[in-house]
């Protein structure tokens, strides 16, 4: 900008006077057309924010707020018609929690990967196959998720279970085990420090390994009865999330520059423990801010949830039962709104729009609260 | 070369559009949808003046486009309800029905469950809950999983109007979208009951007896099959004699007509 307004004062001194006249109009004028389209799309925001209120407050005014927020009997369609939602918010809840589970350690797991051990080249390629997962419409998602994943999870649940259980914990507990026995022989003296380490690292490994396999055998004798669960569709939004948590806890790791790794090395530091104890601290908050985008993108997903959650309005039982259906906002609103009738104006019209105001109030204070996180993450980094 | 083929197509589209001189619109319920398609195209090829389209949005949505006099003709799997004459009374609109044809609808239960015959009252309880396991009605030791069609569906509300006497659908029942996921659902699942249109049984699924009839043409025809509704396309008004959309909601009385609807696997209300 200030470049500009240079550049024309340079230039008016050889320029006639009406010509640079000229020139400050054309500027003026693109800066006014760019500016409403700039601020139409703000606009946009705000009109969506009225439209949405304006329909969900009758609902509110109809039926008052605690049915809708306590009770968990869902039925628009009967006579009298209830509308509890509390089910339908801990479904929400349910498999969005499913998907953080998911889509985190695996995210963050393979930007470190991606930023901090692959050569250059190799990341050059994986990247962009990781944010292809993003470009796959979620139908297509929600396709595998109805016609390949829950008939899989019907006929082998046990092993699909167990084989997931060995995937995510063999890893962990192999880290754990490693850290432990170097931790208790780091408090032994010199001398007994290496048999110390090999003793506790073998005792704890087979541990570990016991436990393992009891585990993998008790989940193997789980049957599940019916694939469109929780655990299905949180398995799908994990993926689904994945190339967002990815990407963005990439750009952390690398936004916290070389000169803080290559201190870290010049103090000696291995690559593992820069890794762990230099960047990845330096970058929480950008990955923060990566887990936040995973959340309001599995949050918002209404396809994958509509075609395999298996839209059942009630809480699982236990609570943390992720083998059984249930039914979230997204999928309501969009399955419901087909009978919910516009012209008359219910009750079981403005229902769906105090879901859609609950959920974009949510994302809302969810992305103020990223960007907080980005902007504080910056500033620590002085930047 | 670009530019030329852009405006050679163009001139083209402007000289489609300029030809058809009738347009007929079709919305509404998934069920109906197939006949429509099928009747749309046929029409087509007799009357390449007239232009049809069809989308299928379920048979509310059908009903509101028809109020809102933004289709010509809604095609709905049950018939109108007093509030959406209401609407359409206050708006002008007189719906008029036209049954194009006859649809039963079969449980459906996974090929290998060797349930054969429930009772109106067994599938009740299968849907209320009260009865949890496919051994309290002679099958397997297996909890059953209960499928239904969303509550957006005319499918749904016939079942709801014909098997569950105001009663409510248990909360653990899984709703899906629609009649192809049914089956797709039911033939993956081996403890799944549900229920679908007659013309997406196969060999996939097994379709059961009610009440010992089975769901066929003969026995929905004469009553005998307890689970069958008609089928409606509606109009504002009764068409015009011998314009276009009358033509088009008069096909199921031809010949052709019926052959089409007995076709996609329903029933039609002739018989040549």
């Amino acid at each position: 900008m200030l470049e500009n307004s240079s550049t024309i004062q340079k230039r008016s001194l050889v320029m006639s006077k009406s010509t640079s006249r000229w020139r400050q109009l054309w500027a003026a004028l693109g800066q006014g057309f760019l500016f409403s389209v700039t601020s139409l799309s703000t606009l946009t925001v705000f009109f969506i924010f009225y439209f949405i209120a304006k329909d969900a407050f009758p609902f509110f005014k109809l039926e008052g707020f605690k049915e809708f927020f306590t009770s968990t009997h869902w039925y628009p369609s009967g006579h009298p018609a209830e509308f509890g939602a509390m089910s339908i918010f801990f479904g929400t809840g349910l498999v969005t929690l499913g998907a953080v589970v998911v889509a985190v350690p695996l995210g963050v797991a393979a930007a470190v990967c991606l930023s901090d051990v692959l050569p250059f080249n190799v990341r050059q390629i994986v990247k962009p196959v990781i944010e292809i997962l993003a470009a796959i419409p979620s139908v297509a998602y929600g396709f595998f998720a109805l016609v390949v994943f829950a008939p899989l999870l019907q006929n082998n649940g046990g092993a699909v279970l167990s084989i997931g259980a060995w995937l995510i914990l063999a890893p962990i507990l192999a880290l754990l085990v490693v850290v432990l026995s170097d931790l208790i022989a780091d408090r032994c003296p010199d001398a007994a420090r290496k048999v110390v380490r090999w003793g506790c690292g073998l005792a704890l490994g087979a541990a570990a390994l016991t436990g393992m396999i009891l585990l993998g055998n008790h989940l193997r004798g789980i049957e599940i009865i019916s694939g469109a669960n929780a655990l299905n569709v949180s398995i799908i939004l994990g993926i689904m999330a994945l190339p967002t948590v990815v990407s963005v806890s990439e750009d952390a790791l690398q936004a916290c520059g070389r000169e803080l790794r290559e201190g870290s090395y010049a103090l000696g530091a291995t690559r593992a423990e820069t890794i762990v104890k230099t960047v990845l601290p330096a970058s929480v908050s950008g990955i923060l801010a990566a887990v936040i985008l995973g959340v309001m993108r599995a949050i918002g997903e209404t396809m994958v949830v509509w075609m395999a959650s298996g839209n059942a309005a009630r809480i699982p039982e236990p609570w943390f039962n992720m083998l059984q259906p249930v039914r979230t906002l997204t999928a309501t609103i969009a399955g419901d709104m087909g009978e919910a009738d516009h012209v008359t104006g219910s009750a079981r019209f403005h229902v769906l729009f105090a879901m859609a105001f609950c959920l974009l109030t949510f994302s809302f204070v969810m992305n103020l609260a990223s960007e907080a996180i980005v902007r504080r993450s910056r500033k620590k980094l002085g930047k | 070369m670009k530019k030329a083929i852009l405006s050679i197509a163009l001139m083209a589209a402007v000289a489609v559009t300029a030809v058809a001189e009738e347009t007929i619109v079709i919305d509404g319920s998934t069920t109906v949808g197939p006949i429509a398609k099928a009747f749309a195209e046929y029409f087509m090829a007799e009357n390449p003046d007239v232009n049809i389209t069809v989308s299928e949005s379920g048979s509310g949505n059908g009903a509101k486009s028809l109020v809102n006099a933004v289709c010509d003709v809604a095609a709905m799997s049950r018939p109108m309800k007093d509030n959406e004459f209401l609407a359409a009374a206050e708006k002008g609109i007189q719906p008029v029905a036209h049954v194009v044809a006859l649809d039963g609808l079969p449980i459906l239960v996974h090929p290998k469950n060797p349930v054969a015959n429930l009772t109106i009252d067994q599938i009740r309880k299968i849907y209320t809950g009260e009865i949890t396991n496919w051994k309290e009605v002679g099958g397997p030791d297996m909890e059953i999983v209960v499928i239904t069609r969303d509550t957006n569906s005319g499918t749904y509300e016939t079942f709801e109007k014909l098997i569950m006497s105001k009663q409510r659908i248990s909360d653990k029942a899984e709703y899906v979208g629609s009649n192809g996921a049914i089956r797709q659902r039911v033939q993956s699942t081996p403890a799944a009951i549900g229920y679908a249109g007659l013309g997406f049984v196969d060999k996939t699924v097994k379709a059961i007896t009610v009440n010992g009839v089975y769901p066929s043409a003969a026995t929905v025809r004469t009553g005998e099959y307890a689970i069958a509704r008609p089928l409606f396309m509606y109009t504002n008004g009764y068409p015009k004699l011998g314009s276009a959309v009358y033509q088009f909601v008069t096909l199921y009385l031809t010949e052709d007509g019926q052959e089409m609807v007995e076709e996609i696997g329903f029933i039609p209300v002739t018989s040549y």
